[in-house]
């Protein structure tokens, strides 16, 4: 009664994953063909948390839309608040202080650091590793406290400003700083000792959806999916925006493009990372966050608008409606390092208080794109690896 | 790459009928076309080697309805040369009456899903595209949210939802009715 292995007949199957699934980390839906358990076909399926957020940002003013796009990566809201900034401020030709530009790298460089920490967590918990989690998320609560300290908010942070910042760093800012900057290598040791050389987790990511040179550049690819594949663009040394050029570290680049070169690039991303940070702690400049409040792109300080009536006037007149500066006809485009890759918004003015249009250029959404080339011959439980390694926002796949 | 002035004379006897412009603002260099030849300007810019733009950064689309310009809607390309970090934009310039122009998927796969979401929320056709099909909206959408004359609140889809019998709720509902 023994059966032949040749004998046993195998039928396709077809198999949902999400839109609502705990390794998916937002609403994707993946349907999958499965011949055993190799994938044959991967067809996903977006466009469950469509906001339109873009239809809406032609409703908003400039500084309005500020807080929608803390929404759409909502792992590093502060660098989409800074790329739209920019863009915003590119089309003003405004030059806004070297302090406030340091800060915006500050906060930007301490925001890939909480996203990273964060992503690599979440793809151990998928795979099935916990503690790399609950250690990387310790750290992450650090950083959002020092968030917390500088502007209030912890998640929707909305930091920026056209023309600056909301405030200046309070004074406690600073030693808080250099204190989480001296301990935020250990967890990076940490999970470095926890992973790099794991086995479990070498076999479980070493040689899964790896993707080649050409065809990350082919599929757009941009951050660290691209890097990790070997494309030597970072736009903070190679575009530099927001003063990236004071700052001195390295690019770190991958071979193979699979999900442990990812892991790799990443992890040591944040080095990089803290690096520029004590470098922003020790340049940091004095003098105002903001531009001059007379060009009337800013408001007034308080104490001027609270004892004169023209500070009063001035005030009021960026923040009631019908009222508030107003961009050139023309477009503008800035494209940013977001932890995830190329974010750039794409403002076209009509010469109003609103734009008239407002274009996200979504890393997560074009890295996402890529995700069934990346599955070609892989199987189900690979599924978690490849998605969590591409840290697929859904609020930014979707606007 | 060639400065604009030659650029612009370059383009012209490349594509006669249907090159419009070359503008430029705040230091980003834009090329008007006619979205015919959109992807012939495309893959001569990706191919001729005094351009190698190697990288398709962004797909977009711009509705001229209330500020008007050459035609209605605008695809916007951003191209990127890695080798010599430079950008540059198309505008292919599409028509009203049944918007379409030629896919860029040929040339770069990023096309793929950034012209489906164009085509989802604009309602300008890729030909040639492998899989045109609504993005982000649901599949028997009717409508293109991101056209100007589509209102923000839009036209009362939302009300028009078939509505899920709650099979359960109405059992319970009954049997407390009877007790």
């Amino acid at each position: 009664m023994t059966l032949e292995a040749k004998e046993l007949s195998t039928e396709k199957l077809v198999l949902n994953f999400g839109p609502s699934h705990p390794a998916t980390h937002g609403t994707l839906r993946v349907v999958m063909e499965i011949d055993g358990e190799v994938v044959t076909k991967v067809t996903p399926e977006i466009g469950f948390l469509h906001c339109g957020f873009e239809k809406l940002g032609e409703h908003l003013d400039y500084n309005q839309y500020i807080t929608v796009t803390d929404r759409m990566n909502y792992l590093s809201p502060m660098c989409n608040n800074v790329a739209f900034v920019l863009a915003a401020e590119k089309l003003l030709d405004l030059d806004v202080p070297k302090r406030a530009r340091y800060i915006r790298v500050l906060m930007c460089e301490l925001s890939r650091i909480a996203d990273h920490l964060l992503q690599i967590g979440m793809q151990a918990v998928d795979i099935g590793a916990f503690t790399v989690f609950l250690y990387g998320f310790r750290l992450r609560e650090r950083i959002y406290d020092l968030f917390e300290l500088a502007y209030g908010a912890r998640l929707t942070t909305s930091y920026t400003r056209v023309g600056g910042l909301m405030r200046d760093l309070p004074d406690a800012f600073v030693p808080a700083a250099r204190e989480l900057l001296d301990r935020a290598p250990d967890t990076i040791k940490e999970i470095d000792g926890l992973l790099t050389h794991n086995r479990i987790w070498l076999d479980r990511t070493r040689d899964i959806g790896p993707i080649s040179h050409d065809d990350a550049i082919s599929y757009g690819l941009t951050g660290p999916v691209a890097r990790a594949a070997g494309v030597d663009y970072d736009l903070r040394t190679k575009e530099p925006y927001s003063s990236y050029e004071d700052f001195d570290f390295d690019v770190i680049l991958g071979r193979n493009g699979d999900v442990y070169d990812r892991y790799l690039v990443r992890l040591n991303e944040m080095r990089e990372s803290l690096k520029i940070c004590r470098q922003v702690l020790e340049k940091m400049p004095g003098g105002p966050v903001n531009v001059d409040a007379d060009s009337k792109y800013v408001l007034p300080p308080r104490e001027e608008m609270f004892n004169s009536i023209e500070g009063l006037i001035h005030h009021f007149m960026i923040t009631m409606e019908n009222q508030g500066f107003t961009p050139p006809v023309g477009e503008a485009y800035v494209p940013t390092e977001s932890p995830n890759g190329e974010l750039g918004y794409f403002i076209v003015s009509d010469g109003g208080r609103e734009p008239y249009r407002v274009r996200t250029r979504p890393p997560s959404l074009i890295n996402y794109s890529a995700f069934p080339a990346m599955m070609v011959n892989m199987t189900v439980s690979d599924t978690v690896a490849i998605l969590g390694s591409l840290n697929v926002i859904a609020g930014e796949l979707d606007r | 790459m060639l400065p604009k002035d030659q650029l612009a004379v370059v383009l012209k006897e490349k594509f006669p009928e249907s090159f419009l412009e070359i503008t430029d603002f705040r230091d980003m260099l834009t090329i008007h076309i006619r979205g015919e030849q959109a992807l012939d300007l495309l893959r001569t810019l990706k191919t001729d080697p005094r351009f190698a733009f190697n990288f398709l950064a962004d797909i977009t689309a711009v509705d001229h309805l209330e500020i008007g310009g050459p035609a209605r809607f605008a695809v916007v390309y951003h191209l990127l040369n890695q080798h010599e970090v430079q950008r540059i934009v198309v505008r292919a310039w599409v028509d009203e009456e049944q918007p379409s122009l030629p896919s860029a998927y040929p040339l770069w796969k990023t096309a793929d899903w950034q012209e489906r979401e164009v085509y989802d929320l604009f309602g300008i056709e890729f030909t040639g595209h492998p899989n045109l099909r609504r993005i982000m909206t649901p599949d028997d959408f009717r409508y293109h949210p991101l056209r100007k004359d589509y209102p923000l609140q839009g036209r009362g889809e939302r009300d028009n939802f078939p509505v899920v019998k709650r099979r359960i709720g109405s059992k319970w509902q009954e049997a407390k009715s009877v007790e």
